[in-house]
């Protein structure tokens, strides 16, 4: 582990630094309740919690914009270097991880709203299963972000394969059904884009943990040697 | 194959890279290190008994900007007064060590240099403006005269030139036989400024030069060093983190008398290596 990161001698500077992590924290705690939802309705045919998803999305939109103002103004008042302009310049580049997420959130919503429309395909398995993967890692990001903690962002780093393996046989199923019946083509569409959404979903994620570790040491993961190991 | 190109018979094929390959290869061979100007080798000064630098060893490079940070009473000035033996003037200091300046390999600090060979070819801004009592025109022409100009046309050229350079020439235009001490205490840095460049050293030490100057004569003085750069070599002093960063390309950072990092700067003031170095620029310091 690198060194703990010391105090400032102006202690106003880490409160300012602090609040952005919690507003941070707050953002990514907001995506993840919207994604859950929207898994929700997509699984349960719950159009209420669908439209509770799109209404919400304002909110992630108005957190990232005070994030970007508040990193924007300590930017201008502090002119942070080294750990701190890393901290301030990722706090940036992660709330706009975020957004995206809250939109492929609100994506799954909108196609869970459509296929309300269409008769029911057998019991899902596979999107809740990518759905729990993409939860588990965010809130793994989180944690690392929260704790400034490296190795706890590479464990969510490395379980992104899974949500791409997931998405590939996910992508073989809907084809068989289609291939079965061809009146389902329209459901089975909307829930490849449903897939498709959450697996971007993932790869925010690993973005996330990438800017942690740059947070913390400077670099960019190694992935020659993570993937060794 | 073309006769042209053709290997003769028995020889081998001439191996050429293809296109791609050689321009990377070029571009890596390009980013050589630049040249050195000068080259700080286990260098350490007394002060009488009391030790202020611990063997120092860093490159100068040719046409670049240094920058020596670090907190106060660290050794910045002491290191840069070793340039151009200005502690020789006191009975008692002693340097171990040896500052070699390039192309021709002169130790700066070996007691058989004449001290004059640095002070001719170095300038120096010190850290309190310190214009001699004069008037602007002769503190600028001072060291022309020294190197025997004597050409009136030439020196007012220079002196034109280099009050404009160092953002002071609108100011006193109208009045340069005034005394130099009727200036302010910004105007009298830029002062010492103009005087260090009149001669055009191949090296020019920066002791704080912009501590007592607003923003816009600050700017001025960091465009200056940006556009000497591309024929001079430059070491500056300073307590602003920003300016070091903004007008260096290597840093290194002073701690009690030793080099604790020394890098180029974009490394220093992104990624420094050692926890002290960086608590130091964030403001972490005791
Ligand atoms: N003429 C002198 N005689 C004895 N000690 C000295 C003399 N000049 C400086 N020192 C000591 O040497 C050390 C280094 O001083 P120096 O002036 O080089 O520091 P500095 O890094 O330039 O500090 P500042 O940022 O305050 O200008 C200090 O401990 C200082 O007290
Ligand atoms: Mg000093």
């Amino acid at each position: 582990m690198p060194d703990l990161i010391r105090r400032h001698t102006v202690h106003s500077f880490d409160e300012e630094l602090e609040h952005l992590t919690r507003q941070i924290l707050r953002m990514g705690g907001l995506v993840e309740q919207q994604l859950a939802t929207a898994v929700r309705a997509l699984v349960d045919r719950d159009e209420a919690a669908a439209e509770e998803v799109i209404a919400r999305d304002d909110q992630v939109d108005e957190l990232e914009e005070a994030i970007d103002q508040e990193a924007i103004r300590i930017l201008a008042t502090r002119q942070p270097l080294a750990v701190d302009l890393r901290m301030v310049a990722m706090a940036l580049k992660i709330s706009n991880d975020l957004e995206r997420m809250a939109d492929y959130a609100s994506n799954i919503a909108k196609r869970a709203r459509s296929l309300l429309e269409q008769p029911a395909l057998k019991p899902l398995v596979t999107i809740p299963r990518m759905a729990e993967v993409c939860q588990e890692m965010l809130r793994l990001v989180l944690e690392a972000y929260a704790t400034r903690d490296p190795e706890k962002a590479l464990v969510a780093w490395k379980r992104d394969g899974e949500v791409d393996q997931l998405y590939v046989s996910l992508f073989r199923e809907l084809l068989t059904y289609i291939l079965e019946d061809p009146r389902k083509t329209g459901a089975c569409i909307d829930l490849l884009f449903v897939a498709k959404n959450l697996e971007r979903f993932g790869d925010h994620t690993t973005n996330i943990a990438e800017k942690i570790h740059y947070i913390v040491y400077g670099n960019r993961i190694n992935r020659m040697v993570v993937e060794e190991s | 194959m073309s006769a042209e190109t053709a290997a003769p018979a028995g020889d081998l094929p001439a191996i050429r890279l293809d296109a791609p390959r050689a321009a990377a290869l070029g571009a890596i061979a390009r980013k050589e290190a630049p040249a050195l100007k000068a080259r700080v080798e286990n260098l350490s000064f007394w002060y009488g008994d009391k030790q202020a630098l611990f063997d120092i060893s860093m490159p100068i490079h040719e046409r670049r900007v240094t920058a020596l940070i670090g907190p106060s009473g660290c050794g910045k000035s002491t290191l840069l007064r070793c340039f151009n033996r200005m502690h020789d003037l006191y009975p008692g200091n002693r340097y171990a060590g040896r500052i070699v300046l390039e192309p021709e390999g002169i130790d700066i600090i070996a007691p058989k240099t004449d001290p004059m060979i640095p002070r001719l070819r170095i300038g120096m801004v010190f850290q309190k403006p310190n214009p001699f009592p004069k008037s602007i025109y002769e503190n600028v022409a001072a060291g022309l005269r020294i190197r025997g100009v004597r050409n009136r046309a030439i020196l007012d050229e220079q002196v034109e030139k280099s009050l404009r350079r160092a953002a002071l020439w609108e100011e006193v235009k109208d009045r340069l036989h005034a005394s130099a001490y009727d200036l302010s205490g910004g105007q009298q840095q830029r002062l010492c400024i103009a005087r260090a460049l009149a001669p055009e050293p191949e090296l020019l030490l920066l002791d704080e030069p912009t501590s007592a100057l607003d923003p816009i004569a600050t700017a001025h003085i960091e465009a200056l060093i940006d556009e000497l750069r591309e024929n001079y070599t430059i070491v500056i002093v300073t307590h602003n983190m920003q300016q070091a960063a903004r007008v260096s390309q290597y840093t290194a950072f002073l701690h009690l008398g030793k080099l604790i990092e020394f890098g180029p700067t974009e490394e220093v003031f992104t990624r420094p290596r050692k926890s002290m170095t960086q608590d130091y620029i964030t403001g972490r310091f005791g």
